[in-house]
């Protein structure tokens, strides 16, 4: 998807040239790039993280970095075995919400008329039926473990992107070379496939960062309430058996505080890639944020009207 | 009156969809969840409360549109079966016990927020790359990033564990009687301070970056100008002029975040054991209490639902664009 977003000209944008000059999407890459590295080789050192170590509820010190959980686990080893299961879970749900958006999204702006009527009934109800407890009642009814977690999320949360998908279809159907394409005869799925969601890149990614954060922060969600696999190692279900052993009311502090920061500094890593992306592809944001940096360097306060040239 | 009228007509088809959803659940699950459920409580249950279970996943030999007929008789008598787990009380009188509480925390903190919120956007985007502008926002995101109910037990711990400011469970103090006086009112207060703190703290960057936008988009506009050109006071500039006109989307994004904020809160209910609905739904799950838990997730959708139509209604009142447009 970057490599399409890289090839398709909106305004210049490229994955690179972002990363060169925006601060922000350095440092949101550089905080995700170390939780990917820890995820992918931190659990070879790691024998079980479900193991015994040590007495319940040992405080931090070097022997047990993080201090050990309420069944006496060793915190660090559960807080790196579990970036890697949410982590990736969370990618391979956000990619499976982006896919079913945009193919609800593209098909309604594409087709229009009551194909559009239908399906965009469909995504404004699911937009305000409240998505937690629509996913709680479903989960319930579905044997507990990642595979009905993802497949919840994926369910109760396609509809945001939808909707943006499709005002995004309605502007580029008329354009020009979307005309052209299909007076040329091609075939719906090529004009869709081939000519309009390459345009769509820049989206497509910021809709990909965004619905990651959705599905990390929803499956954390989820297995905190016991809907996940307790069993497993993530970062939900630490979170559920931190609560469960009543880590609270014991001042064991270390057992929910380092896989809370985890996905905190995961999720802010993601959002500050958001809005640089979002600037990097929206020329209004991007001139107003030169603008600043020019006044500032002249000396000036900066005022109340909105740039329109770059300085 | 028609753009109301359309809004309602779509509330009333998203309810309809929930109801629905919510009778074709149990029959669509696969490996028939419905059996695998007797099969886990016969023997358990008193023979009245399996029948109840029967009726409350209106499971019955008729054919389905007739169970789905009965379904719907008895939700519209406001029936929504027995529980389980609270055998024999209707799941009715256990969904009304929590309904109060998250109205009050989820309600209370969905105002505050958005009033807190909602004046700290003025104030950022009056002045751009002003001291506001530059910490706030990044700090309030960070926040944001955390889940809710994480928030909920750092602060839990913090002032409840460690400093001992306020109650750690529950809406009431144990032993208190609920009643109309000073002592018991400030008591629920005091049970309620910690869970809406959080989840105001954790909604209140979301309101403000949107009240900025619509500010720096409203910054540019004539009447601005005008206005200062004839010497208007900033204070009045500001929120008279700018902030009034630029208050729409924020109102707009109140409605559609409503069940967003309303989930955030229905966790954060679970951390502080605080009675309300969340906290009910997810005992439910944990005791397999599928009638209520159903019976719930019906209540919090017509809330949401409800909620989402009066922010349409207010749209209507404060914006004469709305109005207009039907004619």
């Amino acid at each position: 998807m970057a490599a399409a977003s890289s090839r398709s000209g909106s305004g210049g944008f490229s994955v690179l040239g972002l990363l060169k000059t925006n601060g922000r999407a350095q440092l949101g890459l550089g905080i995700l790039g170390l939780f990917v590295v820890v995820g992918v080789i931190g659990p070879l050192f790691i024998d079980d993280a479900g193991n015994y170590v040590a007495i319940p509820y040992l405080e931090p010190s070097f022997a047990h970095l993080f201090g050990t959980t309420g069944q006496g686990q060793d915190v660090l080893a559960q807080t790196i075995v579990g970036t890697r299961a949410s982590l990736f879970n969370g990618l391979i749900v956000g990619i499976a919400v982006v896919m079913l958006g945009a193919a609800v999204g593209v098909t309604a702006g594409y087709f229009g008329g009551w194909i559009d009527d239908v399906l965009s009934l469909a995504v404004n109800v699911l937009l305000v039926v409240p998505s937690l407890p629509l996913a709680i009642v479903i989960a319930a009814y579905l044997p507990p473990g990642p595979f009905t977690v993802g497949i919840v999320l994926i369910g109760t949360g396609w509809a945001w992107n939808a909707r943006v998908l499709r005002v995004q279809t309605l502007s580029l159907r008329e354009r020009d070379y979307v005309l052209a394409a299909r007076v040329a005869g091609e075939p719906h799925w090529r004009i869709i496939f081939v000519e309009m969601l390459p345009n769509m890149g820049p989206i497509l990614l910021t809709q990909l960062v965004g619905a990651t954060t959705y599905a990390i922060g929803a499956q954390v969600g989820l297995e905190f309430l016991g809907l996940g696999d307790v069993g497993a190692v993530t970062w939900g279900s630490n979170l559920y058996w931190a609560s469960n052993d009543q880590a609270l009311l014991t001042g064991a502090w270390w057992t929910f505080v380092p896989t809370g920061t985890c996905i905190a500094l995961v999720g802010f890593a993601l959002s500050l890639l958001n809005t640089s992306v979002d600037e990097a592809t929206n020329p209004a944001l991007r001139v107003e944020r030169s603008w600043r940096v020019y006044l500032k360097k002249m000396g000036v306060l900066p005022g109340m009207v909105t740039p329109v040239v770059r300085p | 009156m028609k753009f109301l009228l359309k809004r309602l007509g779509f509330y009333g088809l998203a309810a309809f969809f929930a109801v629905t959803l919510n009778f074709l659940l149990p029959r669509l699950m696969p490996g028939d969840a419905a059996g695998a459920l007797f099969a886990r409580f016969q023997g358990r249950l008193s023979p009245e409360a399996l029948d109840a279970l029967r009726r409350a996943i209106g499971i019955s030999d008729g054919p389905i549109y007739e169970q789905y007929w009965h379904y719907l008789r008895d939700l519209a008598h406001g029936d929504f079966g027995i529980s389980i787990s609270q055998f024999p009380a209707p799941v009715i009188d256990v969904v009304w016990t929590g309904l109060g509480w998250t109205v009050l925390v989820a309600g209370s903190a969905l105002l505050i927020g958005f009033v807190i919120g909602t004046a700290l956007g003025v104030l950022a985007g009056w002045r751009r790359g002003g001291v506001i502008d530059s910490v706030l926002p990044p700090s309030l995101a960070f926040i944001g990033a955390f889940p809710y109910f994480w928030l909920a037990m750092g602060l839990l711990f913090l002032f409840g564990f460690e400093w001992r400011w306020v109650p750690l469970r529950h809406a009431y103090s144990d032993g208190a009687t609920p009643e109309f006086t000073f002592t018991f009112i400030a008591d629920v207060i005091r049970h309620a301070a910690l869970p809406v703190f959080t989840v105001v703290l954790a909604t209140l960057g979301g309101w403000m970056m949107g009240m900025r936008s619509a500010m720096v988009a409203v910054l540019g506009t004539e009447y601005l100008a005008l206005g200062r050109a004839k010497g208007l006071s900033t204070l009045r500039l500001a929120w008279k002029y700018a902030a009034r006109n630029a208050l729409l989307p924020n109102v707009t994004s109140l409605g559609m975040s409503l069940g967003f904020v309303l989930g955030g809160s229905l966790l954060t209910e679970v951390v502080f054991s605080y009675p309300g609905l969340g906290f009910l739904m997810v005992q439910a799950v944990r005791s397999q209490d599928f009638p209520v838990m159903q019976g719930l997730f019906i209540m919090i959708t017509l809330a949401v639902l409800t909620a989402n139509a009066l922010v349409d209604v207010l749209t209507t009142l404060i914006d004469p664009r709305t109005r207009s447009r039907e004619a």
